[in-house]
């Protein structure tokens, strides 16, 4: 079938170059309709129906759209709605969508690859008759309209051929541009614009609802409140002569007038402020920024400021509230500040939120409010707004016209009732990208049968362990077991005389089941890593895997990937040994339970006896690890207690931790290390890796001011330096305080990563955290993806497994990098969420009066901390009665000086007045301040479940003032 | 160093050397070789010439002999094969300053060297020397492939005896809807998106391989995929290279013996 037909060059002129391209064009391209009588096609080819049956009200004939390209750019969310079928996707369309939006161009091959759709892609491009070739002088837009109206009138004629007349689908064209229409209409080309075609389309409600709102952004209007945008070209020449520079333009959270980018060749990042400075730009997008001169260089604002207007209608705010009064140039918090002028890129993406309806009833003007809070409040226009009110929505962005204060969108889908712990649960998932479909039945197909049982030969393949009391430690709970542990002491001893065990870890052996290039790989890859949310778990591998023929359960017979030590008496290594094995757990114990084995003198078994092993060996480990520099840091994490029925939050506890849990712990580090030090070895290209940069000195700025004034200088030139002196950082009798400077600290770090060895030297493979030159993640396949492609690796170095090519290939370990790392943070995020949402329905209909420390100090509020709770959030507090110490970082009213690290007493409520941020208000109790602090209404309600420092509050509170100055005192006195 | 890593790790062609109707960037299929154009006997002068068209990729092939070699190539076993292989100024998009005598020309002339001694019977001619000449008129990727294609019909329009046709094709990978799919007789944009190239010079009546080389490392899975796909090309060649030598002579002795007469 090798034909070549009319052979024609398409010439590209480059600056200098003058390029000509082969372009084939072919008389074996198929039309894809039912109605042809000419094209030799098979069934399965055949995608557009013989008879569609019209929706809409303007065409009572059958017939096929032909779209134009900014009909798929702008109406992609029109065009997902299932009401438009049989749909002709031009190639020339397909090609200018993928190189303005790549992100819209995925969108339509998905619309395209699903068969219910009757989307078909033509070729046009490439056929003999619809080809077009460009006209001296005609512009590539232009040539490209002629193309798609070119390919249309083919079909029109093309269909007609052996066809009766009246029988045969006709061809619309969907444009938005008049010009096109016109020209169209002369041609005797039927069209309409989207807008006419949707708005009469019977049967589908809601469809009009979802038409992008177009505006040309930049054209001129009247009431402009934004200065314009620079063109393209002008924002080109402005970045390669100096004047203007590119960065991603972050929103604060704390302040929706505020913003920053980074920038190359600045060290901070450049401050963008106030609705003219930020013009327009929306948090992600990729921007143009002018910088500001010198003497207008100000310094980020330390004021919360919430976008709480009622829809104002079309005006700015000032933005003077924002300044801070005292510019002073010499301060070290000046940083460059610009000014947004142009948009290089947009990054919008889909946005959860909810419906503010408008005051007038009737309206279809409405304001939508993201529940990200970086993103502005959106303008959208729907008919249904009484039914969506009372629904979490997701909402697309179309423009942000000059006049408007708010960016222009449409509705999209209805997510559930807000409040509904599903359509909470969705929002969370949605908004940190969590891909969280179903198992397609492609990926369910890759798995084995639900009663697969470990066949003869691969055993035969592996080392059979089973004979080994190998044992699981692990949370209450867990269903995902992929760890498990052994250790006995050896016959022989070194040659000091020291005893010899042999200590062993194995690890659930997902890569047996999950395949290379698979569906399920892939689906796997995609998601990277297992998301828990408080009520929730989202899989990364299906269950029949994750809680079952992977999960290492006790006395069941399982595959796992085993690392073996020999270690001596003093936990040294003295030899490793990796094998894929068979292994069947005696016993799947809880933290808790594997303590009171260890602990009960009484037991002698082999399981009791191995965990006496490997817990005193932990504790060396552990030792050495400290001394070598490893860092111990703390995040306030709890756990919910769930309501079987409900699975609302009962109570919150902090996380017990026990010897076993650092016991597992040491041991996991160890494989992991050991595992990474092998790959490293063995493929210094491709190995992937975890690495923990150390954090630059910049950001332990406001932390090391905050330790002095503590009274404690913490050193922070190493890590082992820093161990040492968060050690020294004690004060008796506030036991919180270390852990509280240690969270602090966990604050100032940054991220580790993965990384493929390829791509850094040596020397930056350091993990700073854990004080190990070398590290990644290998004990965890069945939640993690990393460590799915470590198996692979090492199963590849010792013989057990083949490689294959995207395996070895340092590009692709690097991409598959950036996903890891971008779901690995996003399913962090999501189940912080997670925990917030569920501290909200906690806190429903209830106060709490509890202890919390200041974290930090801002402008007109504190940021604190609730221990118990791992809470954090703003005490906001009155500039009429608070002065804010720039200089000292310092809130100062009459007597009562509040700083960072300061313990009070705050009181917890949920303020539910509006349904989209529902946020808790911290009110403060202690030190009494009057007419700022809590005063509890009916003083004689005690609660008996209260703790000391409690009791003490309502104390102060039946004494008011006097009182508060001593409890102040004592605090000072502590120091 | 930053060299060195690029050499030594497998590098991925991106992924949309096919489009999602299975299409490439000039519009053929994977299996689909560009459009070859040929005419023989193009010059008086030298003993065999010819033309070859592969797509944009012209090259132009001249022979002379075989003659009485010079004493120092001199074998007595077998005839010496002199290649000369360069490449117009203005064959590549930039110009070119130096269209023969570089590195990579001498390359070029070594390794066609070595596929046409494979398809010369070499043994009939000792103590001679046949001189081949190609000039690459336009470079639009596999310029040596035609440059192999090109010289075969020179040597068949000289007279020389060959055993058989020695063909050469190049082959790629790409993916289509995450299967292999390799593709046939790369062109210049395709080499540039930074796939593997191989290269092979076949003997394809006899099914030998006269010449293999790799641009980067492809991973040996995929290896013979891409080899199969090279050799097919081969042989798609030759069927083509077959017909114009057959056209030639059924229409081109009469003019010919004009000529001579």
């Amino acid at each position: 079938m090798w034909t070549t037909k009319t052979f024609l060059t398409k010439t590209k002129r480059g600056n200098v170059l003058k390029i000509v391209r082969e372009h084939y064009l072919r008389d074996d391209l198929l039309c894809g309709s039912e109605a042809c009588n000419v094209c030799p096609q098979k069934d399965d080819d055949i995608v557009l129906e013989a008879k569609p049956a019209s929706i809409c009200g303007l065409f009572d004939y059958s017939h096929y759209l032909v779209l134009d390209t900014n009909v798929v750019l702008h109406q992609i969310d029109v065009l997902e709605e299932d009401a438009l079928k049989n749909v002709i996707i031009l190639q020339t369309v397909l090609e200018e969508v993928k190189h303005q939006n790549t992100a819209m161009y995925q969108r339509l091959l998905e619309i395209i690859g699903n068969k219910k759709r009757k989307f078909y892609s033509f070729v046009n491009e490439h056929h003999k008759d619809t080809y077009v070739e460009r006209k001296p002088g005609e512009k590539q837009n232009d040539r490209n309209d002629r193309a798609i109206r070119k390919a249309a009138e083919w079909y029109a004629s093309h269909l007609s051929i052996n066809n009766v007349a009246g029988q045969f689908p006709q061809i619309v064209l969907l444009t938005d541009d008049e010009n096109n229409r016109k020209i169209a209409q002369e041609e005797g080309i039927v069209c309409c614009s989207v807008k006419d075609y949707i708005e009469n389309v019977n049967g589908f409600v809601g469809l009009a609802d979802k038409l992008s709102k177009n505006v040309m952004p930049e054209s001129y209007s009247k009431d402009a409140l934004y200065p314009a945008h620079l063109t393209p070209s002008q924002i080109h020449t402005g970045i390669r002569n100096g004047k203007l520079h590119q960065g991603t333009f972050h929103a604060s959270r704390d302040n929706f007038m505020e913003g920053t980018a980074s920038v190359s060749g600045y060290e901070k990042p450049v401050l963008l402020q106030g609705h003219i400075g930020i013009n327009r730009a929306i948090d992600g997008d990729i921007v143009a920024i002018e910088i500001l001169p010198k003497e207008e260089w100000s310094k980020p604002s330390d004021i919360v400021l919430e976008d709480k207007a009622d829809d104002p209608g079309d005006f700015l705010e000032d933005p003077t509230l924002l300044k801070s009064n005292v510019v002073d140039t010499a301060d070290d918090d000046i940083t460059p500040t610009g000014k947004v002028v142009g948009i290089i890129k947009r990054k919008w993406r889909q946005y959860c939120g909810v419906l503010l309806p408008s005051q007038f009833p009737g309206a279809t003007r409405h304001l939508f409010t993201p529940a990200e809070k970086r993103i502005p409040r959106v303008r959208i226009e729907t008919r249904q707004s009484n039914l969506l009110v009372s629904q979490r929505i997701l909402v697309a962005l179309d423009s942000w016209p000059r006049n408007s204060r708010y960016p222009l969108g449409h509705f999209v889908r209805s997510l559930g009732l807000i409040g509904d712990k599903n359509a909470e649960n969705e929002v969370i998932l949605l908004e940190h990208d969590v891909p969280h479909a179903r198992f397609s039945e492609a990926v369910l197909a890759c798995l084995p049968p639900d009663d697969w049982t470990i066949p003869e030969e691969e055993i035969k393949k592996r080392v059979d362990l089973r004979s080994i009391c190998v044992c699981s430690v692990d949370p209450p709970g867990c269903t995902d077991i992929d760890d498990a542990l052994h250790a006995r002491e050896l016959p022989a001893q070194t040659r000091d005389g020291l005893k010899k065990y042999d200590v062993g870890v194995h690890i659930a052996d997902v890569t047996h089941f999950v395949r290379p290039n698979t569906a399920l790989d892939k689906e796997a890859a995609s998601r990277s890593t297992t998301v828990y949310l408080v009520d929730k778990r989202i899989d990364m591998v299906p269950d029949l895997l994750s809680s079952n023929l992977c999960s290492l359960r006790g006395g069941e017979e399982r595959l796992a990937f085993s690392c073996v030590w020999e270690i001596d008496e003093n936990a040294n290594v003295l030899s490793t040994k990796f094998h894929k094995s068979v292994i069947k757990s005696r016993a799947a114990m809880t933290y808790e339970q594997a303590q009171i084995t260890i602990d009960e003198k009484s037991r002698n078994d082999d399981i009791a006896s191995s965990l006496r092993i490997l817990n005193a060996l932990a504790k060396k480990m552990k030792q050495k690890r400290l001394d070598n520099g490893a860092l111990l840091l703390a995040s306030p994490e709890i756990r919910f207690q769930v309501d079987s029925e409900t699975h609302d939050p009962i109570e919150v506890q902090a996380k017990k931790i026990m010897d076993t849990n650092s016991m597992v712990e040491e041991f996991m580090l160890l494989a992991n290390v050991s595992v990474a030090q092998h790959l490293a070895a063995e493929f210094p290209q491709c190995a992937l890796l975890r690495r923990h940069p150390p954090p630059p000195p910049a950001n332990f700025h406001t932390f090391l001011k905050a330790a002095r004034q503590q009274g404690f200088e913490i050193d922070v030139s190493t890590n082992k330096s820093f161990s040492k002196s968060l050690d020294a950082a004690v004060i008796p009798g506030r036991p919180f305080f270390n852990t509280l400077l240690r969270i602090m600290a966990t604050r100032c770090m940054q991220q580790a990563v993965y990384f493929s060895s390829g791509t850094k030297t040596q020397d930056e493979f350091y993990h700073y955290g854990l004080a190990c030159p070398i590290y990644t993640h290998f004990t965890s396949p069945i939640r993690r993806y990393a460590d799915v492609i470590v198996h692979r690796l090492l199963a590849a170095c010792v013989g057990a497994d083949v490689t294959h090519a995207t395996l070895l290939d340092t590009k692709a370990a690097d991409a598959l990098c950036e996903n890891l790392n971008y779901r690995h943070r996003q399913a962090q995020y999501a189940g912080r969420a997670s925990v917030a949402l569920n501290t909200h329905i906690l806190f429903k209909n209830r106060e709490e009066i509890e202890q919390a420390v200041v974290l930090a100090v801002k402008r007109n509020a504190l940021q604190v901390l609730i221990p118990k709770y791992g809470l954090e959030g703003p005490l906001y507090l009155p500039s009429d009665k608070f002065v804010y110490n720039e200089e000292e970082n310092v809130q100062i009213c009459g007597g009562t000086v509040l700083k960072t690290f300061d313990e009070l007493t705050v009181r917890l409520t949920l303020d539910s007045t509006n349904m989209q941020h529902r946020k808790l208000v911290y009110q403060l109790v202690t030190p009494y301040i009057p007419g700022v602090s809590y005063v509890k209404e009916n003083e004689d309600s005690n609660e008996p479940a209260m703790d000391v420092e409690v009791v003490d509050i309502s104390e102060t509170t039946n004494k008011r003032k006097d009182t508060d100055s001593k409890s102040t005192k004592k605090k000072k006195s502590k120091k | 160093m930053a060299t060195l890593r690029v050499m030594d790790s497998f590098l991925m062609p991106g992924p949309d050397l096919l489009s999602s109707q299975g299409l490439r960037l000039d519009g053929r299929r994977p299996n689909e070789l560009r459009r070859i154009r040929c005419k023989l006997g193009v010059f008086t002068q030298p003993d065999g010439s010819a033309y070859l068209e592969q797509g944009n990729t012209k090259v132009l092939a001249a022979v002379y002999g075989p003659h009485q070699a010079s004493k120092s190539k001199s074998s007595t076993e077998a005839v010496v094969v002199n290649c000369q292989y360069s490449m117009a100024t203005f064959s590549t998009g930039e110009r070119k300053n130096r269209p023969r005598g570089d590195r990579k020309s001498l390359e070029m002339s070594l390794h066609l060297r070595q596929a046409l001694t494979a398809a010369i019977k070499t043994e009939l001619y000792p103590r001679s020397q046949i001189d081949i000449y190609i000039e690459v008129l336009q470079a639009d990727g596999g310029a040596y492939c035609a440059s192999v294609n090109a010289a075969t019909l020179a040597l068949v329009d000289a007279g020389v005896p060959l055993r058989a046709y020695v063909c050469a094709c190049t082959a790629s990978m790409a993916w289509h809807g995450g299967s292999p799919a390799p593709l046939l007789d790369v062109g210049h944009v395709e080499e540039a998106a930074g796939g593997v190239v191989l290269t092979v010079a076949s003997l394809p009546s006899t099914g030998s391989i006269a010449l293999l080389e790799m641009s980067h490392r492809l991973h040996s899975d995929y290896f013979e995929n891409v080899l199969s796909r090279a050799l097919q090309g081969c042989r798609d060649i030759e069927v083509i290279l077959d017909k114009a030598v057959r056209d030639h002579l059924a229409e081109g002795w009469t003019k010919q013996d004009v000529v001579t007469v």
